[in-house]
């Protein structure tokens, strides 16, 4: 799948002009609007750096990154100080050497070092960072004034572990545009934590976990759930059922050395069994369930607006939780515009205790139901009271992709050398529509795939199904699909031009929201996924360095779908099995089982 | 914690001071870069800054409650508890600390049963402290709304407080 074209104008640079700089000893070129530390990295010197994320925090806070720069009256940051022509900088010598050891006990003097019982150990930045710079001593040994631990349902906070470097504030306030934590009090008191330090399951946070994926530290993490599962699996009077999110595939292999952008479906599969999990499901069944529903349900609300009966368009899609709790939190109004369809693996967790406890004469009181999530809003989602059916939760716990990782780890299993299984039916099989779920326009695609082959009797005409003007990285994508020949049974959709828009991340959300608020949307449909890039890139997932992150998975998944025989929901054998057999799209049992509502939360309170 | 005490009668009142708070942020066209002197008319409006009054502000600036609460928590002149009549400032600078202050705010907490940085229950002082208030050769000083008191002893507390 090619995805360069979208970036076409970020990517045309202006005519910046180069400059001749001497980087310990070595004469180099850059360009004038490149960083020092860039600079360096262009031409094979590493500055040691810890607060610095590429594109996304560059702040200059922890100063690791100092170097000298002759003339200079102090220390200048590399990550922030621009390159000049004739400058002459020295990024290790004695002075710059001794400056950074200092900072960095400094760090450490107000710092857990809890580590051999820290969720990052191994994979800390801060530790890492004491490994490249060869500091041997701890001379400023205090006791961390920060010991509050904050444990809400999604995330949990170890003050003690923050290192105030601020990547989740940049990334909560201007990535996620939500603005939850912040720096609080000044002084040897500054914790980065939610207004008047209260609790974080105390605000409008959304649990998107953007936050977590940042920390360098073990100060935010997913709260952790693999305790009550693995006390699931050891109860032999439990049937363990384990379902995995489209995004998860993409990502897992991460954490067992496999290159950013492997899929490793079939490893993961086994992997999971191999835990002692009783049936192995896909989510991706239920994301083409879910396509069936929400088709259904956005062709409903067009053909009651267009026959000038009440119904509130445009429709947003709901499978992404963080999004969910945003739109009750901020915009309670436009709580009618959200599909009513529950996320995937509600759909699916409904289902296993009903649909499937009945086809195999299982006892669904006995069934503990575990989605493998690239998110940390799905821990939140699973609590709610809406998500229950016939007196049972639908789904008993969340993991994310980062603790499954984990769990495979304590339970000794060889990962890279496990062949390649199948997921259990009859929930396991999926179309390529359902793929694309994981990653931003896939929902949309998906969506179109099937509609328009209702409608039309003939496939969306984008080469491969792709919807080339809602596929990649911007923050807002629109496309308009003009109907023309469709179906005589759906005379009434003739001529229509059905606009859509996809965006993902909060901050590109509240653009949308605002112009729904100010009634100039002009949209019919819109897809919201509250991670940036969508599930590839969700709070959940492995922490990656490779900028390249989004691209990557995103390719991968997309390449999964390619490679599937049937590439649109309506397609997929089981799911038609399965409706033989429950009734049909939007019916009332589906509404019982696949539908919810929503509450506001505008109040101050979660 | 940080509710505004509103019974009925305060009702009416509560909502005007919201609405002189608006006018404050319109006189100052709602920019981040005058939150600070938004903060303090706010404060002299309403006499403290709590959650509320941080909320209300934030959702009529565009701004992040977390960024005005970093604001308010950051400077010491910002209170998010209400405030007493009167304000007794003990000074914990130097020249006090070493000739008894802390034994001042010892005696000041136990008379008052209040910690530092809290009003009484009849609304009538809040205890803080100081780092020097400019009055070091008659250490340990403390200072009552505008009044410096010098070569303060905890015995002398009673009667100080007295006068007010
Ligand atoms: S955050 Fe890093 S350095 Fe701190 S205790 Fe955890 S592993 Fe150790
Ligand atoms: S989970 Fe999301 S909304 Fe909540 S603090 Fe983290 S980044 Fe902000
Ligand atoms: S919580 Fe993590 S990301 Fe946020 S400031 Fe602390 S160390 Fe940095
Ligand atoms: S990495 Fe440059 S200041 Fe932190
Ligand atoms: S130290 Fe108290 S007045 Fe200076």
């Amino acid at each position: 799948m090619q995805l360069q074209n979208q970036c076409v104008a970020y990517i045309v640079k202006g005519d910046k002009e180069m400059v001749k700089l001497t980087i310990n000893n070595k004469v180099i070129k850059a360009s004038e609007d490149t960083t020092i530390l860039q600079a360096a990295k262009d031409n094979g010197i590493i500055i040691p750096n810890l607060c610095y994320l590429e594109g996304v925090h560059e702040f200059g806070s922890c100063r690791i990154c100092s170097v000298e720069v002759v003339g200079a009256k102090t220390l200048m940051v590399a990550c922030m100080t621009k390159v000049k022509e004739g400058m002459v900088v020295h990024t290790n010598s004695a002075k710059v050497i001794k400056a950074r050891k200092v900072l960095y006990e400094l760090m450490l003097s107000d710092h857990s070092k809890a580590c051999l019982s820290c969720n990052r150990n191994l994979t800390c930045e801060l530790q890492k960072l004491g490994e490249t710079l060869g500091v041997g001593e701890n001379r400023f040994e205090t006791t961390s004034c920060r010991n509050e631990i904050d444990k809400s349902i999604s995330i949990t906070r170890d003050l003690s572990k923050c290192i105030l470097c601020r990547r989740c504030v940049t990334v909560c306030n201007e990535v996620q545009g939500v603005g939850i934590l912040n720096a609080q009090n000044r002084g040897f008191d500054t914790t980065i934590s939610p207004s008047m330090d209260l609790p974080i399951g105390d605000v409008k946070c959304a649990f998107c976990g953007q936050c977590t994926v940042v920390c360098p530290t073990g100060a935010l993490k997913e709260t952790d759930s693999t305790e009550k599962v693995w006390e699931a699996i050891n109860n032999p009077n439990q049937r363990v059922v384990f379902q995995t999110a489209p995004a998860v595939r993409v990502a897992l292999g991460e954490m067992f050395g496999y290159p950013v952008g492997t899929s490793v479906t079939g490893k993961m599969a086994a992997a999971i069994r191999a835990l002692g999990v009783d049936d192995v499901f896909d989510t991706d069944w239920a994301a083409d369930l879910t396509i069936m529903e929400e088709g259904m349900e956005f062709l409903h609300r067009v053909t009651d607006v267009l026959a000038g009966k009440k119904a509130t368009l445009p429709m947003i899609t709901s499978c992404s939780p963080g999004w969910i709790k945003y739109v009750e939190s901020y915009y309670p109004e436009q709580i009618p515009n959200l599909s009513t369809c529950k996320s995937p693996h509600m759909m699916l967790g409904a289902l296993a205790k009903s649909f499937y406890a009945e086809q195999k004469g299982l006892d669904a009181k006995k069934m503990f139901v575990v989605s493998v999530m690239p998110c940390t809003a799905k821990k939140f989602e699973c609590t709610r009271s809406e998500m229950q059916n016939d007196g049972m939760k639908n789904v008993d716990a969340v993991i994310t992709t980062r603790e499954l990782g984990s769990m495979i780890k304590q339970a000794g299993i060889d990962f890279e050398n496990l062949p390649d299984e199948k997921f259990d039916e009859p929930m396991g099989f999926s179309t390529g529509a359902a793929d694309i779920f994981g990653l931003t326009g896939g929902v949309m695609e998906a969506a179109l795939r099937t509609v328009y082959a209702l409608l039309m009797g003939k496939n969306l005409p984008f080469e491969n199904l792709h919807v080339t003007p809602i596929v990649g990285l911007s923050q807002i994508k629109e496309a308009t699909i003009k109907l023309e020949g469709v179906l005589p049974q759906y005379k009434q959709f003739e001529g229509l031009e059905v606009k859509i828009a996809v965006t993902s991340g909060l901050a590109g959300a509240k653009l949308l929201m605002e112009q729904i608020k100010n009634g100039t949307s002009p949209y019919h449909f819109i897809e919201v996924m509250g991670c940036p890039g969508g599930c590839i890139t969700g709070g959940g997932q492995p922490r990656s360095h490779d900028t390249k992150v989004k691209e990557k998975r995103m390719s991968i998944l997309y390449a999964e779908d390619e490679n599937k025989h049937l590439r649109q929901s309506h397609e997929n054998p089981s799911i038609q099995k399965f409706y033989d057999l429950w009734g049909s799209p939007g019916c009332y049992k589906s509404h019982e089982y696949l539908h919810t509502y929503y509450v506001d939360r505008s109040g101050n309170n979660n | 914690m940080n509710e505004i005490q509103s019974s009925n009668c305060c009702e009416n009142n509560h909502l005007s001071k919201l609405e002189q708070i608006e006018s404050v942020i319109d006189l100052y066209k709602a920019k981040p870069s005058n939150l600070i002197q938004i903060l303090h008319a706010s404060q002299q409006i309403y006499g403290y800054l709590p959650l509320e009054i941080q909320e209300f502000i934030a959702s009529k600036m565009k701004m992040a409650v977390s960024e005005i609460s970093g604001v308010v928590s950051f400077y010491s002149f910002f209170s998010t508890k209400p405030r007493g009549e009167h304000t007794i400032l003990v000074c914990m600078g130097t020249a006090c600390y070493v000739r008894g202050g802390k034994k001042l705010v010892d005696e000041l907490q136990k008379q008052l049963s209040i910690e530092i940085g809290d009003t009484t229950e009849d609304g009538k002082f809040t205890l803080e402290i100081a780092r020097c208030i400019g009055a070091c050769g008659l250490a340990p000083a403390m200072m009552i709304d505008k009044t410096v008191y010098k070569s303060v002893s905890p015995n002398k507390l009673k009667s100080i407080l007295a006068k007010y």
